[in-house]
């Protein structure tokens, strides 16, 4: 894998905190582990939508990564629950299911952008770049209809 | 079993073996079995329902398991390791999830459900009430199993109920 240039908070310059919500533990590993060679930490892992609201509000990441398919709660709701409270919050959907009806939800919902999976590190390098470089309050096309203001 | 909706996964396990192992897959058998399914190894399903209904499982021997966890972890495994049962599922997930998001994006609506790991008992009873068709892949690591078995409901397009996966 090439060195990715580290990424960082826009206000501090701090490592950017990720919350990684899956319900595979090799799928949280494997994005902890590539989320680290971009400079990030990970300050938080969930393995459900319901668990990843609470971990949310423990530690207050800078982004989501969010899967879809989960026991309990799925993703989108999981979405739609954090942006309902944390309207600043910015959430990145990486899920193998990818079809358009999916992705517009999860827009909808209050997510930034999507990755299918497999991810490739290049690939959520940019938009993990992209995403952080969004003011906040911006929302991408499509995404403002189905938002709770 | 429409052939047209079989192509999907083995277009989608293709991708991602090879995406993950950066050489080919190539298909080595093609088989029915109406009976009992027997587990080649480790084995995970993944359920669905909707206007398509039914469920894959995705079954390796757990020396071909451990050594795709090294190509997805990246690092040495061992085929003993907890997170090798782990890959199975997750690898379903992305064969699976790819190849419905290439039929949902044609039109057929569905619900997928998160993957399982399955022991032979659940392995004897899904098979035993339907036709299934495995497909045989030969890949850098050994053999890896599909096993479809589905159904198309032309009348169900709104219907999005969810099921347990098993």
């Amino acid at each position: 894998m090439k060195p990715f240039e580290p990424l960082a908070r826009k206000r501090d310059g701090q490592p950017v905190r990720f919350l990684i919500v899956d319900d595979s533990v090799f799928a949280r590993k494997s994005i902890t582990k590539m989320v680290e060679t971009f400079g990030g930490q990970v300050a938080g892992e969930a393995g459900d939508g319901l668990t990843a609201i609470t971990e949310y509000g423990r530690t207050n990441p800078d982004i989501v990564l969010m899967d879809i398919t989960m026991p309990q709660m799925e993703g989108i709701e999981a979405v739609e629950r954090i942006v309902q409270e944390h309207p600043d919050a910015r959430v990145v959907m990486v899920s193998s299911v990818g079809y358009q009806e999916n992705i517009l939800a999860a827009l909808q919902k209050g997510a930034r952008h999507f990755v299918q999976k497999p991810v490739k590190p290049e690939v959520l390098y940019e938009i993990l770049r992209y995403v952080l470089n969004e003011e906040p309050a911006t929302a991408p096309v499509g995404a403002s209809e189905g938002r709770t203001p | 079993m429409k052939m047209d909706l079989i192509q999907p996964f083995i277009g989608s396990l293709d991708t991602v073996l090879a995406e993950m192992m950066k050489a080919p897959v190539t298909i080595a058998d093609v088989t029915m079995e109406e009976e009992g399914y027997r587990r080649k190894g480790l084995a995970a399903v993944v359920g669905f329902k909707g206007q398509i209904e039914g469920r894959i499982i995705l079954d390796m021997e757990p020396s071909a398991a451990a050594k795709i966890a090294e190509y997805m972890a990246g690092g040495e495994v061992d085929p003993a390791e907890s997170i090798v049962p782990e890959t199975v599922c997750e690898l379903a997930n992305m064969v699976i999830g790819n190849a419905v998001t290439q039929l949902n994006d044609r039109g057929f609506q569905f619900r997928v459900f998160p993957p399982a790991l399955l022991t032979e008992d659940q392995c004897a009873r899904i098979g035993s009430d339907s036709e299934a068709t495995i497909l045989s892949f030969d890949t850098p690591v050994g053999v890896v199993h599909l096993n479809i078995s589905m159904r198309y409901h032309s009348r169900r397009s709104g219907e999005r109920q969810p099921v347990a996966v098993g």
